[in-house]
């Protein structure tokens, strides 16, 4: 798309892209580095992830007063509107995903205080889905690419199939195993997180299809007239 | 869906040789605000000046095509007449410089050959009324009209362009030389008037085309490249060109 005849507004609109994608990949690294302590059993590690929170929230922060900013001071039109709109939704799925994997990394080390339940199977299989999700959602955004968006879009029902799989395995070795019972829990609180992290990657796709095309297809696209 | 005021078809016009107009063809409905915006140089005023027949005032201007007005050729009806029912008001305020503030407002109904003072006087208030006008001038209506500030005096133009009832006003920049107060009180005046009136506006500024307008035609080289309803328009218009000059990307 060819550039604004106002050099200064083109600069503020790269700018915000640029701390969007900044605080897209810190947190595609929490989560990432999440489901290694999670699978290494690596407290260490989750400490580190629960240390970069703070760092997330200013940047959504930052983000929300630029866009604030840029919709006082240049009320933007047709897709810069959508692209500043994005920014101002796309920082608040970004901080949630930021502080699930803070919650991961929580129960991780309290996993880690007591010998492992049982082999982890869906579980690294759930994280790598939410984490292929976070992370192709990100690149629709980059490359403004509705249809990859809409990948993404398609690959939360298999986010959904793993947790409720995780669920069921998990509440049948409760049901053996009264002791196992704290430790099920977590592992089912740590699957929970991971499948509202693919939630927050699936509304990124839909905000970014709007941001593409014009088009609302979030709740199936159905809109009330008022 | 209200009936169509204004319908244009395959409209072309000129200055001489010079096409500003090429094949302009859309509907107003009544009662609604349409705004009209473009690149200077585009057309927008032209346009606005054929609905009321001015275009064809000026030396070597001519004009192709068809204008309806609720349904009638606009071109067989007698221009002093249809001036009476297509209102205008210019980017300068411009009252008559020798006439007091009551008398311009009923300078048209004068001019009609109306001489009951008491119903001028009737005329004349529920005009100022109309144009928001009415307080700030009611105890000083002998006053000179230039004797106002520059909002105010764009007002009693609106208020001298109601007093003759017309259909249709067409505003040519109307704000383009007030300041934001005087701006947004015509703005407010735009939406009181839009349940009685069909309005056209011409506007520079992409932000008051979004306020005030139902309807938002854009207007370039001559070409009408998109018309639609303004909350699309500006969120989401369906051609580039659009998209580009409302985000300011046209170099």
């Amino acid at each position: 798309m060819q550039g604004h005849t106002d050099t200064h507004f083109e600069e503020e609109l790269r700018d915000l892209k640029a701390e969007i994608l900044k605080m897209g990949a810190i947190v595609e690294e929490m989560i990432a580095r999440s489901t290694q302590a999670l699978v290494a059993r690596d407290s260490h590690m989750a400490e580190e992830v629960m240390s970069q929170d703070p760092e997330v929230n200013q940047l959504e922060m930052g983000i929300d007063e630029r866009c604030l900013q840029l919709l006082a001071l240049r009320q933007p039109a047709a897709s810069d509107l959508r692209f500043i709109i994005l920014g101002l939704k796309i920082s608040k799925d970004l901080e949630r995903m930021g502080d699930l994997s803070v919650d991961i990394c929580q129960q991780v080390t309290q996993l880690n205080l007591e010998p492992q339940l049982k082999p982890y199977q869906d579980l690294p299989r759930l994280a790598a889905t939410a984490q292929r999700m976070v992370k192709q959602a990100l690149d629709s955004f980059v490359k403004r690419d509705a249809e990859l968006a809409n990948q993404v879009c398609e690959m939360d029902d298999e986010a959904d199939d793993l947790k409720d799989q995780i669920f069921q395995d998990v509440v049948t070795i409760m049901q053996k195993e009264t002791e196992a019972a704290a430790r099920g829990v977590r592992l089912i609180l740590v699957a929970r997180h991971l499948e509202r992290i693919a939630d927050h990657a699936t509304n990124i796709a839909e905000e970014v299809i709007f941001m593409v095309n014009g088009k609302d297809i979030r709740h199936g696209g159905a809109k009330l007239r008022h | 869906m209200a009936e169509d005021k204004i319908k244009v078809a395959d409209l072309n016009a000129w200055f001489g040789s010079h096409q500003v107009l090429k094949d302009i063809g859309f509907s107003m409905s009544e009662k609604t605000v349409t705004a009209i915006i473009g690149p200077s140089g585009c057309g927008k005023s032209t346009l606005i000046r054929c609905f009321n027949r001015m275009h064809e005032t000026v030396p070597q201007a001519r004009v192709s095509g068809q204008i309806q007005l609720s349904g009638k050729d606009i071109f067989r009806e007698d221009p002093v007449r249809l001036r009476q029912r297509v209102g205008m008001i210019f980017q300068k305020p411009n009252p008559f410089p020798t006439m007091s503030i009551f008398d311009n407002v009923v300078a048209g109904l004068r001019l009609n050959g109306v001489k009951d003072k008491s119903r001028l006087e009737a005329v004349a208030r529920q005009c100022l009324i109309k144009a928001a006008l009415w307080d700030e001038v009611k105890d000083k209506l002998k006053d000179s009209g230039t004797s106002l500030s520059g909002g105010q005096q764009q007002r009693l133009c609106i208020a001298r362009a109601l007093a003759v009832s017309p259909e249709v006003l067409l505003m040519d920049e109307p704000c383009s030389a007030l300041d934001p107060i005087s701006t947004a009180r015509i703005e407010e005046l735009i939406h009181e008037l839009r349940p009685n009136y069909t309005i056209v506006i011409v506007t520079h500024n992409m932000q008051q085309a979004a306020r005030v307008s139902d309807f938002t035609s854009f207007l370039y080289m001559g070409e009408l490249i998109e018309h639609g309803e303004t909350k699309q328009l500006f969120t989401n218009p369906r051609e580039k060109r659009t998209e580009d000059y409302i985000t300011g990307r046209f170099g």
